[in-house]
């Protein structure tokens, strides 16, 4: 609860900031009307298949984090926030730590959901991509913070490892236009996928609390 | 006290020891890359070659060659176009980038049939592309110019416009677009170093520079249709229609970023 106030009061200090800044705020491309976007943007994929167009048909959370380059008002961070949230779908059986070892699976993979992959591919969270989770593993990106010791620093709190699986499960349940995939609300992981990747950072025999 | 700097000593050579693989390996990369980019040795100069016989062949229904197709600079002209493209076509009443420009060529002045070209659009194993070698031939006269984004009509200012819109909407399974990965300096994918192409600079100058590019793990040259059709596939969106005017308002918007910028392609990459 503690750590949830104080990030939210963080980023509404940062928007204040972002505010503040002149030329910084609401950096909306220089006047074009959303429509011609879109009508663009369906030009161009205007040969993919239903599936594929309603995949890429934007919901109302994509549409303001598009338009304001992920610096949403004060107003609409907190709509996106409260939507969100009420989208995350908790498991029904209450457990959110599934097993360790398929979560390091889930976390290295990166594959499933391109135009290119035969259907049926093993669809990854591809954590690695964007954080640092293992000492042992060296490829790691940088677009997300390093999620080191994750369950360790949180002394294994389960109320945290609820709160990792509802921010898997919706990155903007916490944070409005984060770059995170909603990677349970758009399906892309199962409900057990993201309990597997909650006891990668939480179970303690995991290499991201060695 | 002496367990305090023993605790920080630690971290410190923890962070250290994470960074320090990313750096080496960076450094790895700079090596290759120098050690590849080498003209004589460039194979994407073949491409090159296969572009101005392709430019010189006649063809079509009117059985002339490309030679009086106009990329903006005059008829047959093409000494430094492609450092002017995407630009305004007042016969079109569009802005064009290199790939439609050509397309419109081929279709107007030679009454080609392009599905074909299109079919081929990007080459494989046993597929020449004609496009991947028009490009690279035309783009190749441009070499050693700088890019000048051209914004004096007011359809090319839109074009770039819509480009920056295209760049930041994020849509797919996985709440992607371009600016996920590209708008902001010193960020990874993994170890894949990502170049910010949100703003002017040389970030935006170095990548728009060696565009077209040979890529060595898939043997072909390579334009930036193909580049931006592979960023769609791992944003996990469709494959963006050739050609598109989509395509052409993100090359506008990219351009407009690398103003400047020195070109000097084929270059050659991983």
């Amino acid at each position: 609860m503690m750590i949830k106030t104080t990030k939210k009061m963080l980023a509404a200090f940062a928007i204040s900031l972002i505010a503040a800044t002149p030329g910084l705020a609401q950096q909306t491309a220089a006047n074009v009307d959303p429509a011609a976007v879109d009508k663009m943007f369906g030009q161009m994929f205007g040969k993919a298949t239903p599936e594929w167009q309603a995949r890429v048909t934007q919901d109302e959370t994509q549409k303001i984090c598009s338009q304001t380059k992920n610096e949403p008002s004060p107003a609409d961070f907190d709509r996106i926030v409260a939507r969100e949230k009420a989208n995350v779908v908790m498991p029904a059986d209450g457990n959110v730590m599934g097993d360790w070892k398929a979560g390091r699976n889930v976390a290295q993979r990166g594959t499933g959901g391109q135009f290119s992959d035969a259907a049926g591919t093993f669809q990854g969270g591809n954590c690695y991509a964007c954080h640092q989770l293992s000492k042992a593993e060296l490829s790691f990106g940088n677009l997300g913070p390093s999620l080191l010791t994750y369950g360790k620093d949180r002394k294994y709190d389960p109320v945290e490892a609820r709160n990792a699986y509802a921010k898997i499960y919706n990155a903007q349940s916490v944070m409005a236009c984060s770059t995170m995939p909603r990677f349970g609300h758009t399906k892309f992981l199962t409900e057990q996928q993201i309990k597997d990747v909650v006891a990668y950072l939480f179970d303690p025999e995991s290499p991201v609390n060695k | 006290m002496v367990l305090s700097q023993a605790c920080l000593a630690a971290i410190f050579s923890t962070s250290m020891a994470a960074a320090q693989p990313a750096d080496d390996s960076e450094k790895e990369i700079e090596r290759y890359r120098a050690m590849i980019n080498d003209p004589m040795a460039n194979p994407g100069y073949l491409a090159v070659d296969r572009g101005e016989a392709l430019w010189a062949q006649k063809r079509g229904e009117k059985n002339v060659s490309l030679e009086a197709c106009d990329l903006g600079e005059g008829p047959g002209k093409l000494e430094g176009a492609f450092a002017k493209l995407p630009r305004y076509f007042k016969d079109t009443d569009k802005v064009m980038d290199l790939e439609q420009r050509l397309l419109h060529c081929m279709t107007s002045l030679q009454g080609l049939d392009t599905k074909d070209v299109i079919a081929r659009r990007f080459g494989g194993p046993g597929r020449e592309s004609d496009m991947e070698g028009l490009v690279a031939f035309i783009a190749n006269k441009s070499n050693d110019m700088t890019y000048q984004p051209q914004a004096s009509h007011p359809k090319e200012v839109e074009m770039q416009a819509m480009g920056e819109a295209l760049f930041n909407r994020r849509g797919g399974q996985m709440d992607f677009s371009c600016a996920t990965c590209h708008a902001v300096e010193g960020k990874r994918i993994r170890l894949q170093g990502l170049p910010d192409l949100s703003k002017p600079g040389k970030q935006a100058q170095e990548t728009l520079g060696s565009w077209p590019t040979y890529r060595v793990s898939q043997s072909q040259t390579r334009t930036m249709q193909h580049r931006l059709w592979d960023c769609y596939r791992q944003m996990r969106h469709p494959a963006p229609e050739y050609a598109s005017d989509g395509v052409t308002a993100l090359t506008a918007y990219m351009v407009k970023a690398a103003s400047g910028g020195v070109i000097n392609v084929p270059s050659i990459k991983r």
